[in-house]
């Protein structure tokens, strides 16, 4: 079966999920093509492992505009003809995916864990379901979760053909300005040995000052998941998972983080993880090393108290 | 200025889900359902906007059980409209099916920028704002967050991961993915819902059409659990854990 593996690139770098997207084709549908939008011809050196790169080509592609990469994506696939296309199941690759969906009238399948010539499995709900979704049509786009295959797997030295596709012009409602650079971190969660990580379970603003307390007595810093910091309780620097950082501690204690997929995303690779829910069933025990069930207020109180 | 929120109810993930006997979906008669917080945040988005430049703001969601108290809810807490859409069909099969009944009730009105959630929960198809935005043919920016909207046209930081984000202006009519208002999503006492139950109305809007879904579910089932945690009985068993790693002396 023809894939179409559409690659992601940021600051110049192809991004992992590209190498995992490639193993994953490799495996459910015997290879892949590859769409490249914007980069550069560095990128392809690490590209062995794909057929044929078709890239788009014009003027204003470095820098990604929604609606003008949907544009040239149309014209890749009418090009290089797959029945599968592959997005990362990413910021960029959501839009890319939606869109081509209700517009080409193609099935989706989103955040896929596995995938065959006859359908894929659709991670749901928070990670507590599996969808197993029936693809039959001749075109058929999926999302692909982080982690659904191992990018070393789908990275390979070489130099595939490239095939040039015309970029569509712009349509000028959407103008890429500028990007943004993150903001300057008070603590770098990414270099920490043992985080302290807070999650919606910390129920109030006071629940920070608990997880600071606890993170001074262990020599750790304080690191969230995403409600913490839309909630502009921790800043933006301190967030672990899909939009913010990828950590990996030796020691990662997670209180009242439930284990979105999202999360897990950042903080899978720490050598020992440790969680404490109230929620028995919750997703972070299937990842934790250990875990304890119970109140994280009168956990985190009675640990200061043995410390001190 | 008009601002159209759409919102949908997404399965309440604290509660146990349970699936239904033809293994295929949740069963609705066993399943919390409650607004999609992403919506909620495109909510405050919307009157953010209306608190500083005095639009009209409107609020649409397919009706469906417990919709009633939710669209309340956006009435006290300052939306102009909260209208019920209607199809033939009880349930809509996904977002593709949610997007054209969405898209076949903005057709019927005036709107200058749709906020809709970044995501539910319950997404299997597509993000709802993208498809959505296909269908209507208006620009989309996904994963949204720092949106301000003066003459005809919004800036708006769109995310990426790493905390990495690009600014982009997009011109209306037009369509953002809410990730997160600049601010939190305000509070609004029960006792003024209940006022406004009783003073305003909900629109009903009904829309005619097939909504069919691009796909379907064949079957639904809990990931298999792998070993997962070695669990700890309390407090202590964790200090020692701490103590054994070396963390705590």
């Amino acid at each position: 079966m023809k894939a179409l593996v559409v690659a992601e690139h940021l600051g110049g770098k192809l991004a992992e999920i590209t190498f995992e997207m490639i193993a994953l084709a490799q495996q459910s549908f015997g290879g892949c093509d590859l769409a490249l939008i914007g980069g550069d011809d560095s990128m392809l050196a690490e590209l062995g492992a794909v057929g044929t790169v078709y890239r788009a080509e014009g003027a204003g592609l470095e820098h990604y505009e929604p609606e003008r990469y949907t544009d040239c994506l149309a014209a890749i696939i009418e090009a290089a003809a797959p029945a599968r296309v592959c997005f990362g199941h990413t910021s960029m690759g959501m839009d890319l995916a939606s869109s081509l969906s209700a517009r080409l009238k193609a099935p989706l399948a989103n955040a896929c864990i596995a995938a065959d010539t006859s359908g894929a499995t659709s991670r749901i709900l928070g990670g507590k379901m599996n969808a197993q979704v029936a693809l039959d049509g001749e075109l058929a786009l999926l999302t692909i979760a982080s982690g659904a295959a191992s990018a070393a797997d789908g990275r390979l030295a070489g130099s595939p053909a490239t095939n040039s596709v015309a970029a569509p012009p712009e349509r000028g409602r959407i103008r890429f300005e500028a990007m943004v650079e993150p903001e300057a971190a008070d603590v770098d969660i990414t270099t920490q040995e043992v985080l302290v990580a807070i999650g919606r379970g910390i129920g109030n603003q006071e629940g920070v000052e608990t997880a600071q307390e606890l993170a001074n007595a262990l020599g750790a810093a304080v690191a969230a998941s995403r409600p913490i910091i839309d909630a502009g309780w921790l800043p933006k620097s301190r967030q672990v998972g899909k939009s913010g950082l990828s950590v990996t501690p030796k020691l990662y204690l997670a209180l009242g983080i439930s284990g979105a997929p999202e999360h897990l995303e950042g903080m899978r690779g720490s050598a020992t993880i440790v969680a404490v829910n109230t929620d028995a069933n919750a997703p972070i025990f299937q990842v934790a090393d250990y875990g304890l069930v119970g109140d994280l207020y009168e956990v985190c109180e009675e640990l200061m108290e043995e410390i001190e | 200025m008009h601002v159209v929120v759409i919102a949908k109810r997404v399965p309440d993930l604290v509660e146990d889900l349970v699936i239904d006997s033809e293994g295929r979906a949740l069963d609705p008669d066993e399943t919390e359902y409650k607004l999609n917080e992403f919506d909620d945040q495109a909510l405050e988005q919307a009157l953010l906007i209306k608190d500083a430049h005095g639009c009209k703001v409107s609020v649409l969601m397919h009706d469906a059980d417990g919709v009633d108290k939710i669209l309340y809810t956006a009435l006290a807490k300052g939306a102009d409209s909260a209208i019920k859409v209607c199809t033939d069909a009880e349930e809509l099969d996904g977002n593709f099916a949610l997007a054209q009944a969405m898209a076949a009730a903005l057709g019927t009105l005036d709107y200058d920028l749709v906020l809709t959630g970044v995501q539910g929960a319950d997404d299997r198809d597509g993000q709802l704002g993208p498809l959505l935005a296909s269908l209507l043919d208006v620009p989309c920016v996904n994963v949204a967050s720092g949106v301000s909207a003066a003459d005809g046209a919004v800036t708006v930081h769109k995310e990426y991961s790493g905390g990495k984000m690009a600014r982009f202006s997009m011109a209306l009519p037009g369509l953002l993915g809410i990730q997160a208002a600049a601010q939190s999503p305000r509070y609004v006492p029960v006792s003024k819902v209940r006022a406004v139950q009783k003073e305003a109305s909900l629109q009903e809007l009904e829309v005619e059409g097939d909504f069919e879904p691009l796909s379907r579910v064949a079957a639904m089932s809990a990931p298999e659990q792998s070993a997962g945690a070695k669990m700890l009985g309390g407090a202590p068993e964790l200090l020692a854990l701490l103590k054994e790693q070396g963390v705590v002396s």
